[in-house]
Parts: structure tokens; C-alpha cells; sequence
């Protein structure tokens, strides 16, 4: 389960409106249970509607103040601008670390669709989201 | 004296588990050839055939990154840090 505030997830969405008419993008900062302590926003590099890259300097810095705070980067988080909130074939071959939180806004729809997978040998599994004590619907349930 | 490697989490399985290994060679890619001779199962992880850097590996020495320092031709130093980490990457393509 992944675990943030009302904030932190307007702070996504907000993240990604403001890249349009590219994908946006960010990493989180947090705890292995899961919990989001900041989300960090980024440039993508690859400055494209279709595909994104983290700043590699901001994914520097970003480790860098984990390692300082004695956080972990925890996931990622972007948008699919006019398709659904689920990892696309490129997201999943390209997926680094398999205890990450993979959570896709998709702002095909208003208000902005966001959701939380796991990565896992190219096995795609979706988690909850935990709003400010509002468990968020899993596509399944 | 040699200079220090970081390991990013999903490297440490295949290279010994450690975060920092002391590692050899003046150049980022003597470096490389350094780690890949001392731990094969990561050099399709690192390196291209041609043996320029992977496109979806990010490598530092202290706070820059290689891409703006000549690549594997990048010098390293006794007292530098080299840092790797995967890019994140992806897209709805």
C-alpha cells in the first residue's frame, strides 16, 4: 500500500498538468512501509507527450537527500496524458527496482485518475492508495 | 588509493551486496571494465556491445554526470565518488 497526504497527491497532479502537453514526472521520497515523506518534482528530459525521463540530476539529489535523511526513494510517479492510469509495455520493461511504487496519473479524465502498481519481473500488481485516511478503489475491486 | 563506488539497490544482488566497493582506473571507463572483470553478470546492465555507456544507466563522478564529461572517457580521480543509478524511465508509448 502506498500512503500520502491530499497534498502530496494534488502535488502529482499538479506536477503533470503543468508538463502538458508532456508527460510529467517526479520521484518519492519516503519508507519502505510505504509511506510518501515528499514527492520531488522533475523535468522530464525526454520532454515528450509519450514517454518520460527523470532529470538525472534531480535523481541524484534525490538519492543523495535520502541517504541524508535516512529516507528511500520509494517510486515514481507520471502522467499518461490521454490514456488510463495503468503501467503502459514501455513502463514495465523499463521498471528499475522492484520494490518501487509505480503511480500513473492519467489526466485523460477529470479530475485526474491516480493509482499505485508494483513492478515485479514484468508482473503488474495494483496497490492502494492511502489519501488522508481515504482508502482508495482498486481497478479489481 | 582508489576511488569509491556507489551501488544502487538493484545492482548490490549481483554485486556482492555491498553499497561502496573501492574500485580501480583512471577513466570512467577503466572504471567499468574494473567492475565488469570483477562482477560479469552486470556488464549488459552498464555497458553497450560497443562498450559505451547503457542508455538507461546514469553515471556520476562526485555531482556530475558523465554524459558532459566525455562519456567512459570521463577522468576519475584517487578521492572521487562515482555514483551509479538506473534512469527511471517510461511512457505511455
Amino acid at each position: 500500500m502506498l500512503t500520502l497526504t491530499f497534498d502530496q497527491r494534488e502535488a502529482m497532479v499538479a506536477t503533470c498538468i503543468r508538463a502538458l502537453p508532456d508527460e510529467g514526472c517526479g520521484l518519492l521520497l519516503g519508507r519502505a512501509d510505504g509511506v510518501v515523506v515528499d514527492v520531488v518534482a522533475s523535468a522530464n528530459v525526454a520532454a515528450s507527450a509519450k514517454v518520460y525521463e527523470i532529470d538525472p540530476r534531480v535523481l541524484l539529489a534525490t538519492f543523495r537527500r535520502a541517504d541524508d535523511e535516512g529516507l528511500e526513494v520509494i517510486g515514481v510517479f507520471h502522467s499518461h496524458t490521454h490514456s488510463p492510469a495503468y503501467p503502459s509495455a514501455t513502463d514495465i520493461r523499463q521498471a528499475p527496482d522492484p520494490a518501487w511504487h509505480y503511480v500513473l496519473v492519467s489526466l485523460a479524465s477529470s479530475p485526474a485518475d491516480v493509482r499505485s502498481y508494483s513492478v515485479v519481473q514484468g508482473e503488474v500488481s495494483e496497490e492502494d492508495v492511502l489519501v488522508e485516511g481515504v482508502t482508495g478503489t482498486r481497478a479489481d475491486d | 588509493m582508489s576511488a569509491v563506488l556507489r551501488i544502487p539497490t538493484v545492482l548490490r544482488p549481483a554485486m556482492g551486496g555491498e553499497t561502496t566497493i573501492s574500485v580501480e582506473g583512471t577513466t570512467i571507463g577503466a572504471v567499468l571494465a574494473d567492475v565488469t572483470a570483477r562482477f560479469p553478470a552486470v556488464k549488459g546492465q552498464l555497458l553497450n556491445e560497443d562498450g559505451t555507456l547503457h542508455r538507461f544507466l546514469n553515471v556520476y563522478v562526485n555531482d556530475d554526470d558523465v554524459r558532459y564529461l566525455g562519456g567512459v572517457d570521463a577522468a576519475v580521480a584517487d578521492t572521487d565518488e562515482i555514483t551509479l543509478l538506473p534512469a527511471v524511465a517510461g511512457g505511455a508509448w
